[in-house]
């Protein structure tokens, strides 16, 4: 056999053998960690992150997302947009249906929404530009708009808005049903045990719409509450998937080099979690421009990465993550630089003025990087006092202004309209919330390119407003941008598929199987 | 000792009811507001989601209001609703109650064995090398933090040895039943049990050392010997037995805190006791579910408190119950 030949036999088994290998293998369990437990399942009136990393299997949206945030269907098959850019149809997926054997229609649809609005605030606030929503048929949904709303496409995923089955809610009082215990919804997966405690158990949904999926038989939530014992349980073969942020930073390079573990950063496009420091921007030194730009010189970010984060990461430039739309990096800079910091301070004649710093009582790698934090504006003559509290105090002392600098970090749901404007513009300031305005940054012209970028089209109008809003807000610091986070997601490397879109574990397991 | 009983039990109500109220106020002293916990894990806070979420709490009522709702629930053993696990507290409570039992009980059962039968060998021996022995790791184990000697116990006895698990109560998805699961179960119980009963081992240990010792050099004790009486006898009948009143003090003491009392060892060996649920309930401020703990709890150390009492009277006959 000539040589030529015998190399072209070897490559094509080869190749074979290779997409043999990753043809996936059915059945088999996961165990994953589900840190905090979940008070409920419900995702309709629960949002927290370890209800939708659980829930997220058992329901589903009508959309899900890549990714590079492009919509993908799920419940819903296709869509199309009118000319206008007011009217979205949804065509749904025939065939599909909840857990209990019933149909999901149009219907669920309808009454999802008007659930969600009641009990889901991101909702809420997503629908606002809703005029109405009809269903023609069985399986087509039709959106108004009151006027064109730019992220509209990108509000449809499991966690901003998944379907509920109206003939187990309607008529019913909500906070008491008892499917709230034990959810059923359209999803790969169905509930079928919580241990409280222990562990939540799903089953492979038999009857799931997307024929052969899931691969997977059944998976385990294990819940364990100290970050040591959970590293400990990846570490003795006890746990298979470690979700982004389950483990502390510091564990990290220490799980991945087991033999057998593979790590990914990838599965956050949706969310871009975004760290900064909430500046008061209503009292104090803080209140000067110029101090809140010192805080950005005196802050060696890069550090934070490199040694608090083990090199996860990226330092922020703005408001904006890299990863969300409308990003630009064409901003004013703000590298690593004392001697700058100390020549703005004295230029806005801060006297040692007391500042409190409040960290976040997210663990040891949040208390590390307050402490950092505290030591750089220490080294550039501010006169910093660190308020110990948890959680709940913290929240609330943010909520109520009464702090200087406040570690945070937040989610920007892949469009500034809606993870990015709600920081920024004043009429998102309102006292005793967490979420929004806290820093009491008050710009018009930042209100008008928020509300304007929100409704513009086409979408080279709205990239030109949003870079302008991010050189404006990048220039007047009214926070202080530290990192573009990345929660690793640790995994033995048998476990294959496991994230396939944009919102990554948050989205269920459908794709994912074990290559045993 | 009926009446005394009876007498004992109507000033355990009233001293309960303080308790609720006093926790009622407590609780809300620490800042933190339940529904601005629950809306910032909700990663949404608006104005009207938290003001859906105070009236749901309950809380957008006047506080003496919210109180006398409270009161009186539990004056019908209605512990509430815990809003955010969406359940009853009672049930919540209850579910737990079994792992925290199991758990508490054998460590108080191994601590109590252990820790009397320790010092009672370090005083039948003192100054010897076995009671430097005893007293040095005595010592060691009350000084040592729990979720030190638990992590320890981890990386010892599941990391590198692989002998025992390192979380949990039982194997998950094992589907043992029978005697197996019991096995199960006891490898998983003996960590966090032994871990927390080390320390208090440690402190029973000592506190048996010491009392027998200065039981030794009362008069009674060398009227004992010079009757003829072996050392055995001596030792079990006469000594021991005046020199275990203060351990029975202690471990009633201790007893009583056993519900509440294992917050760390359940935290760090993933155990679903009440011990986690309390320290989860504070960090959410669930207030309801915190003070239906709080309420066990309590309720669990004035009976203890009474059978205290009552043991007080088994162990000295000189004691009498006052009415």
């Amino acid at each position: 056999m000539p040589k030529r030949v015998l190399l072209g036999v070897l490559l094509a088994c080869g190749l074979t053998a290779s997409a043999l290998a990753q043809e996936p293998k059915t059945g088999g369990a996961i165990n994953a960690v589900i840190q905090p437990e979940p008070p409920g399942l419900m995702l309709a009136m629960l949002q927290n992150g370890p209800v939708q990393m659980v829930s997220g299997n058992i329901f589903e949206g009508l959309l899900r997302y890549s990714p590079k945030l492009e919509p993908q269907p799920e419940l819903a098959e296709s869509w199309s947009v009118s000319e206008d850019a007011k009217t979205y149809t949804f065509k749904l997926r025939k065939g599909v249906t909840w857990h209990d054997g019933k149909p999901f229609t149009a219907a669920d649809v309808l009454f999802s929404i008007e659930m969600l609005k009641q009990t889901h605030a991101r909702a809420r606030n997503n629908l606002a530009q809703v005029d109405k929503v009809e269903a023609p048929d069985d399986y087509t949904v039709v959106f108004t708009l009151k006027q064109p709303f730019g992220p509209f496409l990108g509000i449809f995923e499991v966690g901003s808005m998944p379907m509920v089955p109206k003939h187990l809610y309607e008529g019913t009082d909500w906070k008491t049903n008892p499917y709230n215990n034990a959810p059923v919804g359209t999803g790969p997966f169905m509930f079928k045990e919580w241990q409280k405690g222990s562990f939540i158990r799903l089953v492979k949904n038999p009857n799931y719409h997307e024929k052969g999926k899931p691969y997977l038989d059944e998976i385990y939530w294990q819940i364990i509450p100290d970050a040591a014992a959970r590293s400990v349980a990846f570490e003795t073969g006890k746990i298979d998937v470690l979700p982004g942020g389950s483990v502390e930073n510091f564990d990290v390079p220490r799980l991945s080099k087991l033999k057998d573990a593979c790590v990914t950063g990838a599965g956050w496009e949706f969310f871009s979690p975004l760290a900064w420091l909430w500046l008061n921007n209503r009292q104090g030194p803080l209140a000067d421009k110029r101090v809140r730009q010192a805080v950005m010189y005196a802050i060696d970010r890069d550090f934070a990465k490199d040694v608090i984060w083990n090199g996860l990461g990226k330092v922020a430039t703005g408001p904006s993550a890299s990863t969300i739309k409308y990003y630009t990096d064409d901003v004013p800079k703000y590298p690593y630089d004392p001697a700058k910091a100390k020549a703005l301070l004295k230029e806005a004649g801060y006297k040692g003025e007391k500042i409190r710093l409040l960290p976040l009582a997210y663990g040891e790698t949040w208390q590390r990087w307050g402490e950092a934090v505290k030591q750089n504006l220490q080294d550039v003559g501010m006169n910093i006092e660190t308020i110990a509290t948890d959680v709940a105090g913290g929240n609330q002392k943010i909520g109520d202004w009464d702090y200087d600098i406040a570690f945070t970090y937040l989610y920007q749901y892949g469009d500034p309209a809606l993870g990015v404007g709600r920081n920024y513009v004043s009429s998102a300031i309102a006292k005793g919330q967490v979420f929004n305005n806290v820093e009491g940054y008050s710009n018009p012209e930042i209100d008008k390119l928020f509300a304007d970028g929100a409704l513009a089209t086409p979408d080279s109008k709205r990239k030109e407003l949003y870079e302008k809003a991010q050189k404006i807000l990048v220039e007047d610091v009214p926070v202080a941008w530290m990192l573009e986070l990345q929660f690793p997601t640790i995994t033995r490397c048998k476990v294959k598929n496991l994230i396939t879109t944009g919102i990554g574990v948050n989205d269920g397991f459908k794709d994912a199987w074990l290559d045993k | 000792m009926l009446s005394f009983v009876a007498q004992r039990v109507v000033k355990g109500v009233i001293v309960l009811l303080a308790i609720v109220v006093l926790n009622f106020f407590l609780i809300r002293l620490a800042p933190g507001d339940p529904a601005v916990v629950m809306a910032g894990e909700a990663g949404a806070s608006d104005q009207i989601f938290v003001q859906q979420l105070r009236e749901k709490f309950g809380l957008d009522k006047p506080l003496p209001e919210q109180l006398f709702i409270y009161v009186k629930g539990v004056v019908t053993l209605d512990l509430g609703f815990s809003f955010r696990q969406q359940a009853p507290v009672s049930k919540l409570i209850l579910e737990r109650l079994p792992a925290t039992l199991l758990l508490t009980l054998t460590a108080f059962a191994i601590s109590l064995m252990l820790g009397v039968l320790f010092g009672t060998f370090a005083a039948r021996f003192a100054g010897t090398f076995l009671d430097t022995a005893i007293t040095v790791f005595a010592l060691i184990f009350y000084a040592m933090p729990i979720f030190w000697v638990a992590l320890m116990g981890i990386l010892l006895f599941s990391v590198t040895m692989d002998w025992l698990p390192s979380f949990g109560y039982e194997t998950v998805g094992g589907n043992f039943t029978g005697l197996d699961h019991v096995i199960d179960v006891a490898k998983h119980l003996i960590m966090p049990a032994m871990t927390l009963g080390l320390f208090f081992m440690a402190t029973y240990t000592r506190m048996t050392r010491a009392s027998m010792l200065e039981v030794k050099r009362l008069d009674f004790v060398k009227t004992a010997r010079a009757k003829g009486l072996s050392d055995a006898v001596i030792q079990r009948r006469h000594v021991l037995r005046n020199a275990l009143l203060p351990v029975v003090t202690l471990a009633g003491v201790h007893s009583g805190t056993l519900i509440g009392g294992a917050v760390i060892t359940e935290t760090v060996f993933a155990w679903p006791g009440i011990g986690r649920l309390m320290y989860d309930a504070l960090l959410q401020r669930d207030y309801n579910l915190l003070l239906g703990v709080f309420v066990i709890c309590s309720a669990m150390v004035l009976i203890f408190n009474l059978i205290t009492d009552l043991v007080y009277r088994l162990v000295d006959p000189r004691i009498e119950f006052a009415s």
